[in-house]
């Protein structure tokens, strides 16, 4: 078994992915097979075979929308949506680059107003996502949209015992 | 009965007309809302996609905080519900975790909040029967599909919710309101979720085949129970599939003849009050 695999398994900590017989029935149900550089099940197989940097640095683990159907239809209940998520991680703790550049910087934005104010501000989180991304001009209609019709506004009711978000954020910060 | 209130971030902003007729029609059903104190953000795919651990503590927080009141927890976004299911199924499983979450969060957590869906609580607790009686413009004319999406679903041993191929329970939800319910095959497929801003362009085609399969299933409209399915298929679907989407309390408010419904529906991208009016609804 290869320390890569050991890895993901031991962070899973579920059923091995090696019980994966690549049935396929994951790829067959997953919505973004098409736009995935490899499809799950065949990420599957990559980890086995301990190819870690192309894992760790594939367009794939970060299309993966988290909607389950996978780890559903699995007939050996192998926690596919749960390993994407493992992998994200591992990427980002080792300093991984990135293919998928906005989504991770939409996650970071979404993150950093959690942690400013206890829950999303959107103006101010879009803003973030906007610098972290550099896509300045994305949306700017709809933003405006919803602004109009107070959908979205800067002044949101916030967590007030802030100490206790911000140490949940301190203290899960290494895994 | 009486429940505690979890209505998370997008309650409070663009599924601002969620939160609006969740409460109208949880007054009108008899349930009595208290809102969880001082909750925060169950950290949602962001939290999830990168660091496990804050994915688990910060909803933990929030079901601690739900454990004192001893009331079941309504939850009206699907993405939040599905992250208390997920923290309570790992927190249960793992001995070492939860025991490291109740240290970065301060409290102990004791697993005895139960996490409910609108859509269950109504279905379930106060009966299709009473439900059915209560209304006064039954939805006749209004064919909807029932869209449940990813979250309120899998994974069925993490959710609990309904059958997880084939829910029915917001299809029967509409159709004690007297509207025509379309069966479909889309019912559980995914609107595209949070790449929906950071990958606008893959969203689009997820939300205009949703919306044209809907069409294709003879509906008017399309019921949803999650803001962000919500958002997808409100603002990303193109001009030439769309059908109005409205939340599904939005539809018991109508037919239930509650006041301040055409406001709710004005809130939306796509123009959703020309549909109802056409059938003397609002």
């Amino acid at each position: 078994m290869t320390q890569f695999l050991q890895e993901v398994n031991d962070k899973i900590n579920g059923v091995p992915i090696q019980r994966c017989y690549h049935c396929r029935k994951c790829t067959a149900g997953c919505p973004l097979a098409t736009e995935m550089e490899y499809n799950p099940n065949k990420v599957i197989k990559m980890v086995q075979m301990g190819m870690k940097d192309e894992v760790l640095g594939s367009s794939t683990i970060w299309l993966c929308a988290s909607c389950e159907t996978c780890v559903t239809r699995c007939p050996n209940q192998v926690d596919i949506a749960r390993m994407m998520d493992v992998l994200r991680q591992m990427s980002i703790e080792k300093g991984m680059s990135i293919p998928q550049k906005k989504i991770l910087a939409l996650h970071r934005a979404f993150l950093t107003s959690i942690k400013m104010f206890g829950r999303i501000n959107e103006p101010i989180m879009l803003a973030h996502y906007k610098l972290l991304a550099k896509d300045y001009f994305s949306d700017l209609a709809m933003g405006l949209g919803m602004f109009l019709k107070g959908k979205i506004t800067p002044f949101g009711p916030k967590t007030k015992d802030m100490a206790a978000v911000r140490k949940i954020f301190k203290e899960t910060k290494h895994s | 009965m009486k429940v505690a209130y979890y209505p998370g971030c997008s309650l409070h902003a663009t599924a601002k007309e969620y939160d609006q007729s969740v409460k109208a029609v949880s007054s009108a059903l008899g349930i009595e809302l208290k809102e969880l104190d001082d909750w925060a953000c169950c950290g949602a795919t962001a939290a999830h996609s990168t660091n496990f651990k804050l994915s688990v503590a910060l909803p933990a927080r929030d079901l601690i905080s739900a454990e004192k009141d001893g009331l079941d927890v309504m939850v009206p976004c699907a993405a939040c519900f599905n992250r208390f299911k997920s923290a309570q199924h790992h927190l249960k499983g793992d001995a070492e975790l939860r025991k490291e979450v109740e240290k970065v969060v301060g409290k102990p957590y004791k697993g005895t909040a139960v996490i409910r869906n609108p859509i269950d609580i109504i279905a379930n607790d106060i009966g299709l029967d009473i439900l059915k009686s209560k209304v006064r413009k039954p939805l006749a004319g209004l064919k909807p599909v029932a869209y449940y999406g990813c979250l309120l679903l899998r994974p069925p041993e993490v959710c609990t919710f309904d059958n997880y191929e084939n829910p029915v329970l917001l299809d029967k939800i509409m159709a004690a309101l007297g509207a025509d319910v379309k069966p479909w095959s889309y019912k559980t497929d995914c609107c595209g979720g949070s790449l929906s801003i950071s990958r606008a362009e893959i969203v689009i085609k997820m939300a205009d085949k949703l919306m044209t399969m809907a069409r294709e299933a003879g509906a008017n409209c399309i019921a949803v129970a999650c803001p962000l399915c919500m958002a997808n298929l409100d603002f990303r679907a193109s001009a030439g599939v769309r059908i109005p989407v409205y939340y599904f309390t939005e539809l018991i408010g109508i037919a239930l003849g509650l006041p301040g419904t055409k406001d709710w529906l004005k809130l939306h991208n796509i123009e959703s009050v020309s549909l109802m009016s056409s059938l003397s609804l609002v």
